[in-house]
């Protein structure tokens, strides 16, 4: 009896230890980004290989984190939205269309197409961050203040934005053939490594330090956790769901100006196409509950790396760009089905029903 | 002292609004642009004929979001539809009977995944159906990335078969010319009428709207809340499935960015026909307004002529904005007393 029971302990001793490892925030992103990897490694053979070319950094790898750049700073105010209103901003992606709009229609001077800049650089910039800040606060004030689901208010400007995406670049695509305005999207100076890379890392240890030190990443959680509670401790609920959503948007602007550098022009109906759905996607895969509450920034991040390989890998197996989507809506389905309540809770059952019947058995044996 | 007053409460004024805006943008239209044929009744029927694919889909989409939820697969599901349907005809030589099961199918397969992951895992309608949109919009492009024209005769034969009404206009040498409307616009009538009776007699449809008004009551009057929604969602699935055709015989073709944005103006006609967001109230009848309003402000806009299409979306999403806010005005306004 005493045997069984030091048995017993120990048993719950080893379980206790592998739990301790696989309930690790981060143990599900890391696990999937190392999943997706292999899966690489083995069906391209020259995954892992970096070369240098002409001064420039070449390879899959470089190439994956090269193009995640966008979806990282989009994942990051995703989260944030995630967490403080417990639905997701799906007009990050128009959002990106219309900074990219506002930029190069200001670079331009209304021209289809330039070869020098008729506006300072950073003039443009700073206006398509604030236009992009305004869509956020747009759609914060629909949420925050109106009370409106997430997701219909957002659902406005996905809808309305590229229209206006449009409107701004008078329905044509705006060139600009600058080589100061293609740095953001390509190298800068002589560095071997592309500059969204930079950017990326920038902005995610700036959210990453404003989060830290100050209390704005434990007022998100705690809105996100219970707003009414939170609001009779005397936290402005209203407010830091507003600047949610404000942050979600200018950082949309950011990765709309990546993306418009990238292709050094505004194509109002292709940039941020389909980003939304990988920035969601991220958010879930790092581990985040799309209901609200707590979050993990790395985890979006890894996340967001994670959709960016597996994008890669399906290029890399001839996967044409316009059926990316069902692969992608799968995982989803997936990743949300096996975070439901539902699911965890018939998981729960069964693991209580396997140790009562293990528990009956034994109690059999002894008698 | 207490005289009965008539009640008007916020969802009759909603309603009340949207029928006025209507007359008014309608009659506006009339006078301004009546050298265009603006007051012709055949402008008015071409409402319907335009809008007959969009108004099944969009009275799915009030039944879903009477239950407090909300499909945005609608306009994916319509794509997939059209392609396969044309696929089918064009390619395999199905005959248009079985394009129509095939529509039916693939709207009951949507209906039956999405309303289970929705009811009985409850996910969130939003993310599910999300999903589903671009898995929709996916497999339409794996199927052919190219337009597919539809040339069966039979199809061609429903498309185009003319019905004439009594009434119609006189040319200028005095002839008759009647008004005529197409088979689908009496299907997706027939279907509005049904789903109206439904909603409004049926221990289903009051189900619907006793779940959207709150859940946990609901349920603990008895009702079997999970099945209910699933019916909900099934019925909205074959729904969006038999819409789908309608636009196929409206369009006669299959084409991966086809029916972008119908799901848009599925939720804004019915949050504009007086539907809430937060579910359980809201009727087919306000629904239908809401597509005629849709129709109205498309058909204003290309009358006029110099301005662009995307003008129409712009509109759509300003106006399902304003409705948005006097809901939620409202809303508050009512926790206030």
């Amino acid at each position: 009896m005493q045997l069984q029971e030091l048995e017993v302990t120990r048993n719950m001793k080893n379980k206790f230890d592998i739990r301790k490892i696989t309930g690790m925030r981060l143990f599900m992103p890391i696990v999937c980004l190392l999943a997706v990897l292999l899966i690489n490694v083995i069906t391209t053979p020259g995954f892992f290989k970096v070369t240098l070319n002409n001064g420039v950094l070449y390879g899959y790898v470089v190439d994956v984190i090269n193009r995640a750049s966008e979806l990282v700073i989009l994942a990051v105010g995703m989260t944030l939205v995630t967490a403080a209103s417990g639905g997701q901003d799906i007009s990050v992606g128009a959002t990106m269309a219309v900074a990219g709009a506002v930029c190069c229609q200001i670079l331009s001077g209304g021209q289809v197409t330039t070869n020098t800049f008729e506006n300072p650089l950073i003039l443009a910039m700073l206006a398509a961050i604030v236009v992009a800040g305004i869509c956020g606060a747009f759609n914060g004030f629909l949420v925050a203040k109106l009370n409106i689901q997430p997701m219909v208010a957002t659902l406005i400007l996905y809808t309305a934005g590229r229209g206006i995406a449009q409107l701004i670049t008078k329905g044509q695509i705006t060139y600009v053939r600058v080589d100061a305005y293609k740095v953001f999207g390509g190298y800068f100076g002589k560095c071997p490594i592309p500059t969204p890379i930079f950017i990326a890392i920038l902005f995610v240890i700036i959210v990453y330090i404003v989060l830290k030190k100050t209390a704005l990443g434990l007022y998100i959680e705690s809105v996100g956790i219970n707003g009414t509670a939170s609001r009779l401790v005397g936290l402005n609920s209203t407010m830091i769901k507003f600047l949610t959503y404000v942050i979600c948007g200018v950082l949309a602007g950011v990765a709309g100006l990546v993306a418009s550098s990238r292709i050094y022009s505004a194509d109002a109906n292709n940039i941020g196409l389909n980003l939304e759905m990988d920035a969601i996607l991220a958010v879930a895969l790092g581990g985040n509950v799309l209901g609200g509450g707590k979050f993990s920034l790395m985890g979006s991040v890894i996340g967001a790396y994670t959709i960016q390989a597996l994008t890669t890998t399906l290029y890399a197996m001839n996967v044409s760009a316009d059926q990316l989507p069902v692969y992608k809506a799968i995982v989803v389905i997936i990743i949300v089905t096996l975070q439901s309540p539902v699911f965890k809770k018939f998981m729960a059952n069964q693991k209580a029903k396997r140790a009562a019947s293990k528990a009956v058995a034994e109690g059999g044996n002894q008698s | 002292m207490n005289k009965p007053k008539k009640k008007l409460n916020g969802n009759s004024f909603l309603l009340m609004i949207t029928i006025l805006l209507f007359i008014i943008m309608y009659a506006a239209g009339m006078i301004i642009f009546a050298d265009k044929g603006f007051a012709k009744p055949q402008m008015f029927l071409n409402l319907f004929i335009s809008n007959a694919g969009l108004l099944v889909i969009a009275m799915g989409q009030t039944i879903v979001m009477i239950t407090a939820g909300i499909d945005i697969s609608v306009g994916s599901v319509t794509a997939l539809v059209c392609m396969v349907v044309a696929n089918q005809m064009e390619n395999h030589g199905a005959s248009a009977f079985t394009a129509v099961a095939f529509a039916l199918a693939i709207g009951l397969a949507y209906g039956l995944i999405q309303g289970f992951l929705v009811s009985y895992m409850e996910i969130q309608p939003f993310i599910v159906t999300l999903a589903g949109m671009f898995f929709g919009r996916g497999m339409t492009s794996i199927i052919s990335t190219d337009m597919i024209a539809i040339k069966n005769e039979m199809f061609l034969a429903w498309a185009n078969y003319k019905i004439y009404l009594p009434i119609g206009t006189y040319s200028k040498r005095g002839k008759f010319i009647p008004a005529y409307i197409y088979p689908t616009v009496i299907i997706a009538v027939l279907i509005f009428i049904v789903i109206a009776l439904i909603m409004k007699y049926t221990k289903f449809g009051r189900s619907v709207y006793a779940i959207g008004g709150n859940e946990q009551s609901a349920l603990m009057m008895g009702l079997n809340v999970k099945r209910t929604k699933l019916k909900a969602y099934l019925l909205d699935g074959v729904l969006a499935g038999m819409g789908g055709f309608l636009f196929c015989l409206n369009s006669c073709s299959g084409f991966v960015e086809q029916a972008k944005g119908i799901e848009m103006d599925a939720i804004s006609s019915a949050v504009i026909g007086g539907t809430l967001l937060s579910g359980g109230v809201g009727t087919p009848v306000g629904t239908l307004f809401g597509v005629l309003i849709k129709g109205s402000i498309s058909s204003l806009i290309t009358t006029q002529g110099t301005l662009s299409s995307w003008w129409v979306r712009i509109t759509l999403s300003a106006l399902l904005c304003f409705f948005i806010v006097l809901q939620s005005i409202f809303a508050s306004l009512k926790k206030k007393k």
